[in-house]
């Protein structure tokens, strides 16, 4: 694996640095990853020779630029193995799609005293707009438990989905715990009770070979910049009939087919939902970046997080004092590690790996009521990606080390 | 060692005061109290303050947090004591640009031991972490203002 990845972290030119001193090790990755070159300079060569606005106009530039942002809307059906384009829909990333759902399809469809199943292990993003959906219409929120692991109980699911479910919303990998998720389990359940089935797939997508339709999705939402592309695109994919019946939400220029004086015709989906000038270098960005993932391979690179957390894993567990959320079996997760040092604040321990040249995040992960589940207030959070290398694991791991001897053995 | 440098956040009086802080207990028949978060982490702080005769006779907070917030927590508590309110609001303004790395005139008198957290200002994600408990104290003394 060790040459091959060399060939991979060539193509990010952020990662050849030194942040206090140290060879930077990035591992802040599922806050958002970095960009390769391919995508750089896809995003460069758009605004160098093919920048223009989209769907209008007749010039060629315009024709252009309309063809290349088009292009990435069968090239991500193709990834996320969907149907027809058309269910495609443009984002500026997981959480304004995860609120379009709510607050459109939601809002029509979710009557007072329906149910929303969630999970403890949601993101605000994929909860919080449920929440405010639920009181808007009065629905009730429900929670499926985890395990005492941290993985999703399928019988707590079982017993929580029933016929006034009207929606299950749920991550398909953790942002925290980086478990992930029966989907197709819990989409059978849902559909066996007539609920539609929402899928954050924020922290799947990147890492993982995801297949909408086997995954028996009816809205899956993901964002760009965790997976290579630039930030502020993401994507809302949705089956046909269910995009149909969404209102749009934002109204004006390009979602129109006719405006009258009093009334206005909208357009087909999925334009209908894209008003405005979209961040079309960022679409065309994403369509860089799955090429790249896709030259890898999906499964390569699940491969590559597995032997680098199944090389790591032993290892942290192995220091005194250090505590590792959720599974402790690496093949029941993707990239992400939390934990936390006995008698240290994430935050002391975070600042102390960057004095390190380490980059983790430290805090609440926007998870609150995961928090509040697993007993703490925050964790640290190290996520790996393709670019990551046993070096890096290994540079983790001594400036874990020397945090807890700096903190925990008194030596300052 | 890089760690070397974590020296310039961690120095030992402010260690001495996250490991033993003082005034860490809640304070009965407080006068002026106030939860505050810290939004990326999710601690929570509360600060209450007795007053005397126009000046805070106590003050004591409660809450986890890190080893910045605690230290800082500990330290603004000892340094209030005696003070009147516009007093302590000058000093939390003085705390706020001190740890963001401006020039503080006589910030030592302003701010006695807690001007050591000057450090801070070379940690910007640590800034937060440290001006927590201060924040709190003017948001209780303010409301109270609005409240007579």
């Amino acid at each position: 694996m060790g040459k091959k990845m060399n060939n991979w972290r060539a193509d990010f030119p952020i990662l050849a640095q030194k942040v206090n001193d140290e060879p930077l090790v990035y591992l802040d990755n599922a806050a958002t990853t970095q960009k390769p070159l391919a995508v750089l300079q896809t995003v460069r060569d758009f605004y160098e020779n093919d920048n223009a606005n989209i769907h209008r106009g007749v010039h060629t530039l315009a024709q252009r630029a309309t063809e290349r942002y088009e292009q990435v809307r069968q090239k991500v059906t193709d990834f996320i193995h969907g149907n027809d384009w058309h269910e495609v829909v443009f984002t500026k990333g997981t959480t304004e799609a995860l609120n379009w759902v709510a607050a459109s399809y939601g809002a029509t469809h979710v009557k007072a005293g329906d149910e929303i199943v969630l999970s403890y292990l949601e993101h605000h993003s994929n909860l919080v707009p449920w929440q405010q959906l639920a009181k808007k219409v009065g629905a009730k929120l429900k929670y499926i438990e985890l395990t005492a692991d941290g993985q999703l109980d399928l019988q707590s699911a079982a017993d929580l989905i029933t016929d006034r479910t009207a929606i299950v919303a749920l991550c398909h990998a953790s942002n925290v715990m980086g478990v992930v998720n029966p989907i197709q389990a819990v989409s059978q359940l849902a559909h066996a009770h007539g609920a539609v089935m929402v899928v954050d797939g924020a922290q799947a997508v990147p890492h993982l070979p995801v297949d909408v339709q086997e995954l028996g999705a009816d809205f899956y939402a993901f964002s760009g910049h965790k997976m290579l592309a630039p930030t502020g695109v993401g994507v809302l994919w949705g089956k046909l009939a269910l995009l149909n019946e969404m209102p749009p939400l934002e109204f004006g220029g390009e979602m129109i087919a006719n405006v009258g004086l009093y009334e206005t015709d909208f357009k087909e989906v999925p334009y209908k939902f894209e008003g405005g000038t979209q961040n079309i270098a960022g679409v065309i960005g994403l369509g860089a970046a799955i090429d790249y993932l896709q030259a890898i391979g999906l499964e390569q690179i699940t491969k590559h997080e597995q032997e680098l957390i199944s090389y790591v894993l032993p290892q942290l567990q192995a220091i005194d004092g250090l505590e590792i959320y959720g599974p402790q079996d690496p093949s029941l997760r993707t990239g992400i590690l939390s934990f936390n040092l006995t008698g240290l604040h994430p935050h002391d321990l975070a600042s102390a790996l960057d004095m390190d040249g380490v980059a983790v995040r430290a805090g609440h992960h926007c998870a609150q009521p995961l928090m509040n589940y697993l007993g703490v207030s925050a964790t640290a959070r190290a996520s790996f990606y393709l670019y990551n290398t046993k070096e890096d694991a290994d540079l983790l791991i001594k400036a874990i080390l020397d945090a807890k001897e700096f903190f925990l053995n008194g030596s300052c | 060692m890089a760690l070397a440098r974590l020296n310039n956040l961690y120095r030992q009086v402010i260690m001495d005061h996250a490991k033993h802080p003082h005034n860490n207990h809640p304070l009965p028949q407080a006068d002026h109290e106030l939860e505050l978060r810290n939004p990326t982490c999710g601690d929570v702080l509360t600060v209450q303050m007795k007053m005397q005769d126009g000046k805070i006779a106590a003050a004591g907070y409660t809450g986890t947090g890190c080893t910045i917030s605690q230290a800082s927590a500990s330290m603004m508590t000892d340094q209030i004591i005696g003070k009147t309110p516009a007093e302590v609001e000058k000093m939390v303004l003085g705390f706020s640009d001190l740890v963001m790395g401006k020039e503080v005139p006589d910030q030592a008198k302003l701010l006695g031991d807690a001007v050591i957290l000057q450090s801070v200002a070379q940690f910007p994600a640590r800034i937060k972490c440290a001006t927590l408990a201060w924040k709190a104290a003017y948001q209780a003394l303010e409301e109270s203002e609005r409240n007579d």
